[in-house]
C-alpha cells in the first residue's frame, strides 16, 4: 500500500502536539521554555492548512509544510524545521525510494547545519537527524532499527555540553538534560516509522 | 530620510524593541528610516518572520537596511526573512553582530551621518568582542 501523506502528516502533528508539554519542560531546563508551545503552534497551523497541502504533489506539499513552520513557529525552531521540510521538498521526487530519502535527509542535515551555524555533537536536533540520515543510506535500515537509533541518539544528547543556542549560555550546566530539538526530531522520526510500518 | 541606511530592531520582546527604538529616535530623530518588531505570531516572547519582513519593508532605503537582533532565534528568523526578500533586496540587508540596544543607537548615529551600509555595520560591530 502506498503511504498516505495525510496520515503521515496527521500522525506527526498529533504526536508533536501531544508531547508539547514534555518538549517545553525539556526546554525549560536548558533554554527558554517555548519549544513545545512553538512546535505545537507550527503544527496546528500545518493542520489548519492540511487540505491545501495535501492537494499538492509530495515535493510541493513538503515545501508548504516548511514554509508554514517558518512563518508560524516563532522561535529558532521555525527556520530550522522549516529548512528541514523545505530541503526535503526540494530534493525528493514525487514517489521517493529509501535511497532518495537518505540522500534528501543528508542534504537537509547540511542545510540545517548552515542555517543554525551548528555541527554534530553540539547538543542539537542534528545529533538525531545526522545519524538517522546515514543509517537510511547504509542498506541495513528497518523501521525498528531507525526508531531505536533515533531514540538512542536523542538520549545521547543528555551528557553533551550545549555549544549552540540558548542552552550554550549554561555551559557545563547544560550537561545532564536531553536537548529538546533532539527529542522533537526523535518524535517525528519514530511517528513516521510507525505510520509507514502500518501502511506497509 | 530615504538617502540614509535604514535600521530594523528585532527583539524577542516588543517592549525591548519599542524601548530600543525610542532610544534611537532620541539620538537621531526622524533622520533615519527605523522600524522595530518583537514577539511571536501570538504576541508572546519570540520572533516572527512575517513581522520582520514587514519591518524591513517599513525601514527600506536604497542604501540598505541594517538589522539589530537580540538572542539566537531573532538572528535565525532574521536570516530566514532576508532569504525571502526579492533577490534585488537581499544583498542590501545585513544582520549586525552587536548588542541590540547599543548596536542600534550606534548604527543609527552612523546612518544619520550618511554612512554606507558597511560603515553602519562596522560601527555597530565595534561593540562586539573580537
Amino acid at each position: 500500500m502506498k503511504p498516505d501523506l495525510g496520515r503521515l502528516l496527521e500522525g506527526v502533528a498529533a504526536r508533536i502536539i501531544a508531547q508539547a508539554e514534555e518538549l517545553t519542560a525539556l526546554d525549560s531546563a536548558i533554554g527558554d521554555a517555548d519549544h513545545g508551545l512553538n512546535m505545537k503552534r507550527g503544527f496546528e497551523a500545518v493542520l489548519a492548512d492540511k487540505a491545501n497541502i495535501l492537494a499538492k504533489p509530495l515535493p510541493e506539499a513538503l515545501k508548504a509544510i516548511g514554509m508554514t513552520l517558518v512563518m508560524k513557529v516563532g522561535g529558532a525552531s521555525g527556520p530550522l524545521y522549516g529548512t528541514l521540510f523545505l530541503t526535503l521538498g526540494k530534493e525528493l521526487p514525487e514517489d521517493p525510494t529509501l535511497a532518495d530519502l537518505a540522500r534528501a535527509l543528508t542534504a537537509a542535515v547540511e542545510a540545517i547545519k548552515a542555517r543554525g551555524k551548528a555541527d554534530f555533537d553540539n547538543k542539537t536536533m542534528l545529533d538525531v537527524l545526522g545519524p538517522v540520515a546515514r543509517h537510511l543510506g547504509d542498506g541495513t535500515a528497518t523501521f525498528a532499527s531507525v526508531r531505536a537509533l533515533a531514540h538512542q541518539r536523542a538520549e545521547a544528547t543528555v551528557p553533551m555540553k550545549a555549544i549552540k543556542g540558548r542552552a550554550s549560555f549554561l555551559g557545563e550546566r547544560s550537561i545532564g538534560h536531553m536537548d529538546p530539538g533532539a527529542r522533537s526530531s526523535e518524535l517525528m522520526i519514530t511517528t513516521l516509522c510507525d505510520e509507514l510500518e502500518a501502511c506497509a | 530620510m530615504k538617502d540614509k541606511v535604514g535600521i530594523v530592531i528585532v527583539s524577542h520582546s516588543i517592549d525591548v524593541a519599542r524601548g530600543t527604538a525610542d532610544m534611537v529616535r532620541q539620538m537621531v530623530g526622524d533622520t533615519v528610516p527605523l522600524a522595530y518588531c518583537g514577539g511571536n505570531p501570538e504576541g508572546g516572547l519570540g520572533t516572527d518572520v512575517a513581522k520582520i519582513l514587514k519591518a524591513i519593508d517599513e525601514a527600506w532605503s536604497d542604501k540598505g537596511v541594517a538589522i539589530l537582533v537580540d538572542l539566537g532565534g531573532a538572528e535565525t528568523n532574521s536570516e530566514m526573512a532576508v532569504e525571502l526578500l526579492d533577490a534585488g533586496r537581499q544583498g542590501k540587508v545585513v544582520i549586525c553582530n552587536a548588542p541590540i540596544v547599543e548596536g542600534a543607537v550606534m548604527a543609527a548615529t552612523e546612518a544619520s551621518g550618511g554612512g554606507s551600509l558597511e560603515d553602519v555595520r562596522r560601527t555597530a560591530e565595534e561593540l562586539s568582542p573580537q
